[in-house]
């Protein structure tokens, strides 16, 4: 580009005849070098894992010959079958418990005059960034069997000895993972709630029907679309949850997928028959989404009038301290009484002795802080990883956002594609196939910071990716070209006008990968090694030991750490900054 | 010395020929409109005057130096232009004055000087008390402003402007339109603004260039593009007028029923044996209740009332000649009311009558 005046005062003789490779080699800007180096990034973090990971599950361990033994060993037993069963119906009922808490709560959010929906808003956001784990954890101090809080208290009242309620089954887990991921459905749904007008109820209304039938033969069927989309990621967010199902189901002997693939990587760890074992995850996830993308795709169901319209919030009369009282139970359920019982045995001597001042101690958070040996490793390890982990997740999809956006390079769509990629991996998947790639030699990276970085960077890739392309799209291209033309080059536009412009939604997009990131269990559990263990590692290996005391202080830590990020975040991005739905 | 030539224009995406063939000379100081249909080019066009594009045939020169051909294309930053954009391309993070002051500081003139000359520009576009707004604050018109400022500022060698008021409520369109006018008057900066609006064209520009389908129609000064048009394109898409098909014999254009003399017409009439086509504006006919005082070479017709459709600054009607198939569209002010039905007189004007190719 910098040459160009030279060839213009060129004789166009001359000109003429500069071979076309020449010219061409004069048109590989940066940027196409810049497209080679992404794609280069993409393909080792996003294509390679996943095709090794289809490649060992076709050989025999030690010699790498070909064989079909490890799907044998997979679906040879029917231990293993009885755990894809259970995943799959643990799936259905937590999407169905998930369908129940959020679509009721969306509808009162975005339709109704009921009070207290700053209320609400802020329970559906504490259920979504509070870690699945600890919800887990909270429920088995509320509803274990024997020593819950809810069956002590049942039975104080009662009499009765048997428990009234038991985490460990199959239902409490359902339960439990739907009290967490529900959020999921509110976002889908409410956002598909503030898409219809009041008008469309109106005419309903106009032509005869009542608030009920115009809700059920008009509103709902239009976020129909959006609740099925909701359904299908719960569903799938759930079979490809390790945590939970670790801590809850393992005691209670419900053997699951992402547990079963736990068990294959103890020693002696067999990488193959776990790769050929989680192929179904990967089929179903993508499956799926092809299967949401279909039907979000087909016409007539989307009603996005965009504005035309007013919003009339409809009067609920009395009904709507029902709803409100609804919506507080499920916040109660989801975070306020798992949290309350979390804090009360961080600060217990013994959890089961109740709020008293004897019983009374900070000695569980001087232990992790001062005593542990890990602990505080830990921590350390979750910042600078999930740090890390976000920064390059957030520069590659800015740069690929930004390629694809202003079309700087032919098949930039192809480096989109593979930047959403990860979307249809699950964690725990993403993570099998980086242990088979990248931790043996001649890669030899297990044990070490890089593959947990580089692993969360390939998971959180769509995230930051999705986050990315929205910011560089709302940059109006006349934006950079008002700059262009009065003098500003290409890179000059980038720092001056562009940068500023898309430096909010960026910072916004790295938090969010960094809170993800911060949690992340499933991917973290198969790649960290002695020294590299993050704070949700560590979190189960308590969970394992059962000193629930202990686990809740550093579950509290890790909130803290959350919960001052998410402040942050807000005051840089804005309110629901984590709840946009993109 | 010409400024701004486009000769040969032409770019294809694919076999599609988005600008087919378009040269155009623009004079020091001159204002030229690109008029159009959507479609029809003339963005692109503009894109490619700014560098945006690069054109796949014939080229761009500035006073000689070749700016844009195929292949070799100076980017947009070092062509000393300055355009205002659809969206007026605002910078949401910068007040009113860093917006204006962007161009100037690039320019890396000194700081003094920047600050006189945003004061100056400011004041003419009667944006001053806003300088240290920022753009979220502003009105949509104060928005036009500062891009104008902003464009203007710099001294560029060529303003360009892509159709900047079609985000504007109507009355605020016409207010901008003669500010734009205003600002060009008082700089005499060499201009080319693209637009489907043809009274905004008409208002601001020195000469109007209407594209078609890629191609420039005709290029002329505006009075001349609506009095004189050269094409049937031009005739219909400028105001409204009558097509009519004649043939020329022994000095007169046989019509439907009646004949013109072609020496009367306004332009000359082409020497041909083919049949060809004439344009008379609805203004340029009359209705009579009576015969009027018949004046040589205004051809008097009877003719018939079959519609009406009041305007409000005028009525629409629709005129029948007896002995001939035409339907006339004929413009009447406001207190001349013929009922539909009635028998009246119509008058021809040969002098506002033209032939198109």
């Amino acid at each position: 580009m910098t040459d160009s005046a030279a060839i213009l005062a060129k004789p166009a003789a001359l000109e003429a005849r500069r071979s076309g490779l020449l010219r061409r080699l004069r048109y590989l800007e940066p940027s196409n070098l810049l497209w080679v180096l992404l794609v280069a990034a993409l393909l080792f973090l996003v294509a390679v894992p996943i095709g090794k990971l289809l490649i060992v599950s076709f050989e025999e361990q030690g010699t790498g010959a070909f064989t079909l033994s490890n799907y044998a060993t997979a679906y040879g037993r029917a231990r293993y079958l009885e755990a894809l069963g259970n995943s799959l119906m643990l799936g259905a009922l937590s999407s169905l418990f998930s369908v129940v808490f959020a679509v009721p709560m969306a509808w009162a959010v975005s339709r109704t005059d009921m009070p207290g929906k700053g209320f609400t808003w802020a329970m559906v956001m504490g259920a979504f960034i509070m870690p699945p784990y600890l919800g887990a954890v909270g429920w088995i101090l509320l509803a274990g069997p024997n020593s819950g809080f809810l069956n002590q208290a049942w039975s104080w009242l009662t009499g009765i000895e048997a428990p009234l309620v038991n985490v460990y089954s199959f239902t409490g887990l359902a339960l439990v993972i739907a009290l967490h991921s529900f959020p999921l459905i509110f976002i889908f749904v409410k956002s598909a709630l503030d898409l219809i007008s009041s008008e469309m109820e109106d005419a309903a209304n106009i032509l005869g029907a009542g608030t009920l039938t115009a809700m059920r033969k008009v509103t709902l069927p239009l976020v129909w679309p959006a609740v099925l989309g909701g359904i299908i990621v719960v569903f799938l967010e759930t079979v490809a949850l390790f945590g939970t199902p670790a801590i809850i189901g393992i005691p209670a002997r419900i053997n699951v997928v992402t547990t079963q693939l736990w068990q294959f990587f103890e020693y002696p760890v067999r990488v193959e028959v776990a790769a050929a074992y989680a192929m179904p995850l990967l089929l179903i996830t993508i499956g799926m989404i092809a299967v949401q993308k279909l039907l979000l795709a087909r016409k007539g169901f989307v009603s996005q009038t965009g504005k035309g319209g007013e919003r009339r919030p409809i009067r609920l009369g009395g009904w709507r301290w029902a709803l409100l009282g609804y919506c507080v139970f499920v916040g109660a359920l989801s975070v306020l009484m798992p949290l309350a019982v979390l804090l009360q045995a961080s600060f217990a001597k013994a959890w089961g002795r109740g709020l008293s001042f004897s019983n009374l101690t900070l000695d569980n958070y001087a232990y992790l802080l001062f005593r542990h040996e890990m602990a505080l490793t830990s921590i350390w390890n979750t910042l600078w990883f999930s740090a890390a982990a976000a920064t390059a997740a957030v520069i590659i999809a800015v740069l690929v956002a930004y390629i694809v956006a202003r079309r700087l390079v032919p098949f930039g769509s192809a480096l989109g594609f593979l930047a959403m990629a990860p979307f249809v991996i699950p964690g725990i998947v993403m993570a099998i196939g980086f242990y088979a790639a990248y931790a043996a030699p001649p890669v030899a990276l297990y044990g070490t910071a890089l593959i947990i970085i580089l692993a969360f960077t390939a998971r959180f890739l769509p995230i930051a990716f999705a986050n990315s392309s929205a910011a560089v799209r709302a940059v109006h291209p006349e934006m950079e070209e008002a700059s262009r033309i009065l003098g500003g080059g290409r890179l000059l536009t980038i720092r001056r006008i562009t940068a500023p412009l898309i430096s909010r939604s960026l910072i916004g997009g790295w938090l969010i990968v960094f809170i993800v990131a911060s949690r992340e269990l499933s991917a973290a559990v198969f790649l960290v090694g002695p020294r590299t263990r993050t704070m949700a590692v560590l979190l189960y290996d308590l969970s394992e030991a059962g000193n629930f005391e202990v686990l809740a202080a550093f579950g509290g830590l890790l909130l803290a750490i959350t919960l001052v990020l998410v402040a942050i975040g807000m005051k840089l991005a804005g309110r629901d900054f984590m709840l946009r739905r993109n | 010395m010409p400024r701004l030539t486009l000769k040969g224009l032409g770019k294809a995406y694919g076999p599609l020929k988005v600008v087919d063939n378009v040269d155009l000379t623009l004079e020091e100081g001159e204002f030229v409109s690109l008029l159009g249909p959507s479609g029809c080019g003339k963005t692109t066009t503009l894109r490619m005057i700014a560098g945006f594009i690069e054109p796949t045939e014939g080229s761009i020169t500035m006073n000689g130096e070749v700016l844009s051909a195929p292949g070799a294309v100076l980017p947009p930053e070092r062509r000393r232009m300055s355009m205002i954009f659809q969206s007026y391309a605002i910078w949401p993070n910068m007040t009113v004055a860093e917006n204006v002051g962007f161009g100037l500081k690039l320019q890396k003139l000194p700081g003094a000087e920047v600050k006189a000359r945003i004061g100056r520009i400011l004041e003419v576009v009667k944006m001053s008390h806003l300088a240290d707004r920022y753009p979220a604050e502003l009105s949509g018109g104060q928005q036009q402003r500062v891009a104008l400022a902003r464009a203007i500022v710099v001294q560029p060698s060529v303003l360009l402007l892509d159709e900047p008021l079609s985000n504007l409520d109507a009355n605020l369109r016409e207010e901008m339109r003669f500010e734009i006018r205003r600002l060009h008057d008082e700089f005499r900066i060499t201009t080319v603004y693209v637009t489907h609006d043809q009274a905004e064209a008409m208002a601001t520009a020195d000469r109007i260039a209407v594209m078609n389908a890629g191609r420039i129609e005709q290029v002329d000064a505006p009075h001349l593009i609506y009095t004189r048009p050269r094409t049937r394109f031009v005739a219909a898409f400028i105001g409204r007028t009558n097509l009519l098909e004649g043939r020329l014999a022994n000095g007169e254009i046989g019509l439907d029923g009646f004949a013109l003399r072609a020496a009367q017409l306004g332009g000359a009439v082409p020497d041909s044996a083919r049949p060809i086509l004439l344009s008379v504006r609805p203004q340029s006919m009359a209705l009579h209740r009576t015969p009027p005082v018949a004046r040589e070479g205004h051809p008097l017709l009877p003719a018939t009332v079959s519609q009406r459709t009041y305007l409000g600054e005028s009525w629409d009607y629709v005129v029948r000649p007896q002995e001939s198939g035409l339907q006339l569209r004929v413009t009447a002010p406001p207190l001349q009311v013929h009922e539909v039905g009635e028998k009246v007189w119509l008058e021809f004007d040969p002098q506002q009558i033209a032939v198109v190719n």
